[in-house]
């Protein structure tokens, strides 16, 4: 176990230096921050006093060194934009982003496992065919335009819910949640809804698939001819196993939610970090989006490795090859 | 008994509760957005339009622009030259800052020091005054290198900060970058009309009314709170503005000001802008860096650049890419902008036949290739305005390879030191509002050091303007001054320099209970609304 943990650890380090190398290379193509930070009447002698300042007429190598350097004592510099220190920016934007995620990634396993469940056991049935068909529509529309559609409803047309922003919300420390307030709990609905539809079908639909595949095996048989009953066979026995693949892919796709809930929030104006780094983006503000990189990078390795994790507890299969492993 | 005890205590509640929702009514709140956020408090630290636009809601200058953009008293009430290199400003009396403590006249030295110091992003702007002196307490000399006519326009974008409350809270240097965030870049003690309640970055804003400030009297403020929300994405902004969560926004799409305008409930507020967006040339390299005429530059003969102009059909990108929000021009100014001549603003005819001809004769029968350098999200329609103009060259025979690209990587390309352009789209808005600005960034012959001609990206250098330009530094009275302003736009208009295309349109948006102040230099004073 402890080998197992420290290969981990060593790996992730892998995953974010390479990420921090190849977002820094490709930092060198984003355009000039300083003509955005300062005005048209700034001297030439004053940009490149401004450039000599910040660091960014060294070479690649230099600037690189000196990024990694800082990150390891968690300093991430000063915002370009905003001029004040990244990490502080970044704590303030999180809890944003992993609220809506959760809620988005919640809502796509509350829905989709049992709507995979219902249309494998009973597939021809016309509510099964109904319930594909929709999802369909959920994977085939644009995150932006099903957003919009639902700001154009919900929020011009009904006037039910704020088409914007995240509500009043309660900070507890660091952390500020929208779940406790009734304003917040509104505004979260239709940014959680967006988000979740693609994930939602692609659950219900690899739940479904796998469902079929397993209801075929041998032991699923067996179990029936030993005259267990449907719960016992489909819950019980059957439902366990479709669920590792199910696991992996939703662990990945909520590492992707995280990271890609850009478009969301954007359409929503949600103060998460996906827009944040949008907004550096397009103001070349490089010490947000290094940041922001390594640190999705660094998501996704944590929620790959709770996901390995996962495995040995959901799989039976997995824990006996590990102890014969073990013991042979 | 008890069930009318009952129905009393009622009642009495349900007033009570009435009465307090009505006084909580009688706040007015102005909820507006916009596409960008006012990303420091701090005046001083960034030069852009939309900072200080907002920032001097706050904070307050020697002197500001009223409604219709004409100078007016401020935080001076009185400015005059007493000697062709001192300006001599008489300061306002009984001006409190936010938190109480007086403005003096050491407030308006420590101001001035502040914004010419490093870290701020305002001292380009004051290089030709040497040096600020009170007279007394009531009065500040301004000593500058030189005469300065248009010095008073300056100060209106420099704010005045409280000497104390910077100190106290060490801000006594405007944070550019540093390792820290100075304490300017999230709070505010100015004595404008409105005080920072509370500033969440890039998210919300919110300010109050400033029950003391010195110019109620005369200008008594409609409204109680206000709250900025940063709303990037287009649809949404437009769509809070109709759902009703919104009173204002700007800037507006141009395909939803119909809309907006015809949606009961919103209406549309538009006034002549005074960024005039215009074409440059690379006039001066012996041969063009993205061209395939060799050995020569085409446009350094004036035939070429004035067949470029004539087959250009302004008219047609004002009502098709436009849509009509433009005001086409044949100066590099506009209307509003000091020095700005309407007898010379007629513009040469659209004729691309003619255009043609000219080509022939330049040598060019069989038109060239050029590169054509554009951004796409800096100026209104931009690169829809590029791509017009290179369908119009192509019907001359020029085969124009455009590059639109972000504003972040389009400016790393074509401003000093490289000038890496041959043919490229600009837009202008001189900061201090006069012609001069103009002339000396756009038009005067670069200098080795930059200061002069700092924007001119095409190199355009004509000796005989430079000369009218020296004289205009120096011209004290403004009679004289205008009419040199005018020769020179003649010259520059005539020898083809740059080829001007239309000043945009400003268009804001509103629910219909609004009234407010719509400025052609896109600044959005609060103190002019009013919640109907």
């Amino acid at each position: 176990m402890i080998a197992f943990l420290v290969q981990r650890l060593f790996q992730a380090v892998l995953v974010m230096l390479t990420v921090a190398l190849i977002a820094f290379a490709l930092f060198n193509y984003v355009g000039d921050p300083i003509s955005s930070m300062v005005g048209q009447d700034t001297s030439v002698a004053d940009r490149e006093r401004l450039r000599h300042e910040l660091g960014l007429d060294d070479s690649f190598i230099v600037q690189f060194v000196r990024f990694v350097g800082r990150a390891a004592r968690g300093d991430f510099g000063l915002s370009y934009q905003q001029q004040r220190p990244v990490g502080q920016i970044i704590l303030e934007k999180m809890p944003a982003t992993l609220e809506l995620s959760f809620m988005a990634a919640a809502l796509a396993l509350v829905i989709g496992v049992p709507m995979g469940i219902y249309t494998g056991l009973h597939r021809d049935t016309w509510l099964s065919q109904l319930l594909l068909a929709l999802s369909l529509v959920g994977v085939s529309l644009p995150t932006f335009l099903i957003g919009i559609l639902l700001i154009l409803v919900f929020a011009v047309v009904l006037g039910w819910l704020p088409s914007f922003g995240r509500g009043n919300v309660v900070h507890f420390g660091w952390w500020s949640s929208g779940l406790v307030t009734l304003d917040g709990v509104r505004a979260i609905i239709m940014p959680a809804v967006t988000l979740s539809l693609f994930q939602m079908t692609l659950i219900m639909r690899l739940v479904r698939a796998e469902m079929f595949e397993v209801l075929r095996t041998d032991y699923i048989k067996f179990a029936r001819a030993r005259g267990l009953t449907s719960r016992a066979v489909n819950f019980g026995h059957a439902l366990k196993n479709t669920l590792v693949p199910v696991i992996t892919i939703a662990g990945l796709q909520l590492g992707s939610i995280i990271a890609f809930a850009i478009i969301t929030e954007t359409v929503f104006q949600w103060p998460g970090m996906g827009l944040m780094f949008i907004q550096a983006v397009s103001f070349a503000d490089i010490p947000v989006m290094a940041a922001y990189l390594v640190l999705v990078g660094f998501f996704f390795v944590v929620i790959n490795f709770v996901v390995d994790l996962l495995y040995h507890v959901v799989d039976p299969r997995l824990r006996v090859d590990r102890e014969r492993a073990v013991l042979g | 008994m008890t069930e009318l005890l009952g129905w009393v205590c009622r009642c009495a509640l349900s007033f009570a509760l009435l009465v307090a929702v009505g006084a909580i009514a009688e706040a007015k709140t102005f909820r507006w957005a916009n596409d960008g956020d006012p990303t420091t408090m701090d005046p001083h630290a960034r030069s852009d339009l939309f900072v200080t636009s907002f920032d001097m809601n706050m904070y307050e200058a020697l002197l500001r622009r009223d409604r219709n953009l004409k100078l007016e008293p401020a935080l001076a009430t009185e400015w005059s030259n007493i000697n062709p290199t001192t300006w001599r400003f008489k300061l306002r009396q009984g001006v409190k800052f936010h938190d109480g403590t007086p403005f003096t006249a050491d407030d308006v030295i420590f101001s001035f020091r502040r914004a010419t110091a490093p870290g701020s992003d305002l001292a380009g702007q004051l290089a030709i005054v040497k040096e600020v002196k009170t007279v007394d307490d009531n009065t500040v000399d301004f000593i500058t290198d030189g005469p300065a006519p248009i010095l008073p326009n300056y100060l209106v974008g420099i704010a005045i900060m409280s000497k104390a409350w910077c100190e106290a809270h060490n801000a006594t240097s405007a944070a550019m970058l540093k390792d820290d965030e100075g304490y300017a870049t999230r709070n505010a003690d100015g004595t404008g009309p409105f005080m920072l309640k509370d500033r969440q970055p890039a998210v919300r804003t919110v300010l109050v009314k400033n029950p003391n400030w010195w110019g109620l009297k005369d200008q008594p403020i409609d409204i109680d709170e206000v709250v900025f929300t940063r709303i990037e994405n287009a649809a949404t902004r437009v769509a809070a503005l109709l759902s009703g969560e919104l009173d204002m926004v700007y800037n507006v799409p141009p395909q939803d000001i119909e809309r907006i305008r015809n949606t009961p409930g919103t209406k549309i507020w538009q006034t002549p802008e005074l960024r005039t967006i215009f074409l440059g040339m690379d006039q001066s390299r012996p041969e063009l860096l993205e061209s395939n005429v060799k050995g020569k530059n085409p446009f350094a003969d004036k035939r070429v650049r004035q067949a470029f102009y004539q087959s250009i059909d302004e008219d047609a990108i004002k009502t098709k890419v436009m849509r009509g929000f433009a005001h086409p021009t044949a100066l590099m100014v506009g209307p509003g902008i000091n020095g700005y001549d309407a007898t010379l603003d007629k513009r040469y005819p659209y004729d691309p036949a003619g255009a043609k001809k000219l080509l022939a004769e330049a040598g060019y029968a069989d038109g060239f290739e050029v590169g054509f350098d554009c951004p796409n999200d800096r100026y209104v329609n931009d690169e829809a305005i590029c791509q017009a103009v290179v369908a119009m060259l192509a019907r001359i025979g020029v085969k124009v390879n455009l590059l639109a690209q972000t504003k972040a990587k389009y400016f790393a390309k074509i401003n000093a030191p490289g000038y890496q352009t041959s043919f490229y789209l600009l837009g202008w808005t001189p900061t201090p509002l006069d012609t001069l600005h103009m002339l000396s960034n756009l038009t005067q012959t670069r200098s080795k050091d930059f200061r002069d001609g700092a924007w001119n990206e095409g190199g355009y250098s004509n000796p005989a303007l430079d000369e009218l330009i020296k004289q205009i530094q120096v011209e004290l009275d403004s009679e004289k001054r205008n009419e040199l302003i005018s020769k020179a736009l003649s010259i520059v208009k005539e020898d083809f320099a740059y080829i001007p295309l239309h000043q945009q349109i400003v268009v804001w948006a509103s629910r219909d209970n609004v009234d407010l102040a719509p400025m052609g230099s896109n600044d959005f004073q609060l103190r002019y609304v009013k919640l109907n």
